[in-house]
């Protein structure tokens, strides 16, 4: 499995705002890469892999923590 | 760029609000061929996201975003653009206007319908727009004369296509050059929602979100008079996102015209008025379980001690003979003040923003 080579810290971004952060940086990434997303809103959970599935692109982590969510997303 | 080859399969932005219009509108397209993709605005008052995510109650109910909710049940991309800044014009000066309360519907429909046609990240490459609106069916923006107004003003003319009410419209580019079939569109007006209802029983929709009165923040009384106080306490209309969530949340107080109390109604609007400490001079309870408290304007002493008090009548020692209360000011300074909780019949009604 690829590791991220970009991140995201969207920590404090209320939904959507983590979604539109992510949907931005992918834009700019080439198929393969990987982002890694950290946000803290617990939107994020239902959002970023629902945009994830809308979109095609791959959920490879997606991870609760004590104090946030992180996402491995790659583009597909 | 548009194609104009009448083989390319064409290409439409859908506005997705997340209701069931927006939704009945791009799928009864999408079933007609067309390369369709979801487009969804993001206001900074739209009601969407934010705010299930803030109140406790609300987070078990109700946790996703309904536009890409829509998305995935059609099976379409959705674009979700940030549109913050460039709407604080459309709020500010609307042209046309506001609907009951500061509802800027009709500039709203023009800038959305403009922006899915020009926005550089949707890469200008939709050959027409559809929309969810239905003749008669919003008193301000969804009216027979407003209807040419939008599309005439938005720069889309007769790329603005609206499937569920074409029918008593004239013909779109899209259906004259067969693009989509006129017969396989709708003709419904007015208020009545059981056209709607029962298309989407024909599509197997159900469990589609249904909010009322309208798709944002601007619609609602409460929140409108929030906003306009916020205005006239500062003299001018102007606001910035952090006042747009903050009017969201809380309870809003204001004693005096220089400032205001947002008092946090439960643990969740709490921890979400937790991330503003630094910037606002703020009060907890001491003695008592109680709110978080942020105090915005410029508070002299006296008034800390009447703000104490009201934060004291929200707290759990309500009935106590005195709570204490810590003032913290931005700077990191805090004092501790013992305050008698304001009666309930002491607050002043009028002091509530909102209602
Ligand atoms: S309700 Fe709000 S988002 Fe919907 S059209 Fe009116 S101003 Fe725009």
């Amino acid at each position: 499995m690829n590791g991220p080579t970009t991140r995201l810290d969207a920590r404090g971004l209320l939904c959507p705002l983590p979604v539109i952060r992510t949907q931005d940086k992918i834009r700019k990434l080439k198929i393969g890469d990987v982002l890694e997303v950290v946000a803290t809103d617990p939107g994020v959970l239902h959002d970023i892999p629902a945009w994830c599935r809308v979109h095609g692109h791959r959920l490879l982590v997606s991870e609760q923590r004590a104090d946030d969510f992180r996402f491995h997303i790659e583009v597909s | 760029m548009r194609n104009e080859s009448a083989n390319v399969p064409k290409r439409a932005a859908a506005l997705i609000s997340g209701g069931l219009d927006s939704m009945l509108a791009a799928k009864v397209v999408l079933d007609q061929g067309v390369d369709v993709e979801g487009v969804n605005f993001f206001t900074g008052f739209c009601v969407e996201g934010h705010t299930h995510a803030i109140r406790k109650k609300d987070r078990s109910r109700q946790k996703r975003n309904n536009a890409l909710w829509v998305a995935e049940q059609l099976g379409i991309k959705l674009h979700i653009v940030d549109v913050i800044d460039e709407y604080k014009d459309i709020v500010l000066n609307p042209k046309h206007g506001y609907g009951a309360n500061l509802n800027p519907c009709l500039d709203c429909k023009i800038f959305m319908v403009n922006k899915a046609l020009t926005e550089d990240v949707l890469d200008r490459g939709f050959d027409f727009v559809i929309t969810g609106e239905v003749i008669g069916q919003r008193p301000k923006s969804q009216r027979a004369d407003t209807m040419p107004v939008i599309a005439r003003e938005s720069g889309a003319d007769d790329r603005l296509l609206r499937p569920l009410c074409a029918l008593n419209l004239p013909p779109t580019l899209p259906e004259r050059k067969g693009w989509v079939d006129r017969d396989k569109l709708f003709g419904f007006h007015g208020r009545d929602r059981k056209p709607q209802m029962a298309l989407a029983e024909s599509f197997g929709f159900s469990d589609y979100a249904q909010p009322a009165g309208g798709c944002c923040f601007l619609t609602d009384e409460r929140y409108a008079g929030k906003l306009a106080d916020l205005w006239e306490a500062r003299g001018e209309r102007d606001y910035d996102f952090d006042d747009i969530m903050l009017l969201k949340v809380g309870r809003h107080i204001r004693p005096a015209p220089h400032y205001k109390l947002i008092v946090g109604r439960e643990e969740g609007e709490n921890n979400f008025l937790s991330g503003y400490r630094r910037r606002f001079v703020h009060l907890d309870t001491v003695s008592h379980a109680g709110p978080l408290t942020l105090i915005d304007g410029e508070p002299t002493d006296a008034d800390l001690v009447l703000a104490a008090r009201i934060a004291a009548r929200y707290s759990q020692g309500r009935t106590a003979a005195a709570v204490s209360v810590n003032v913290h000011h931005p700077s990191g300074d805090s004092t501790e003040l013992q305050v008698e909780p304001m009666l309930p019949t002491d607050l002043e009604p009028a002091w509530h923003i909102g209602g």
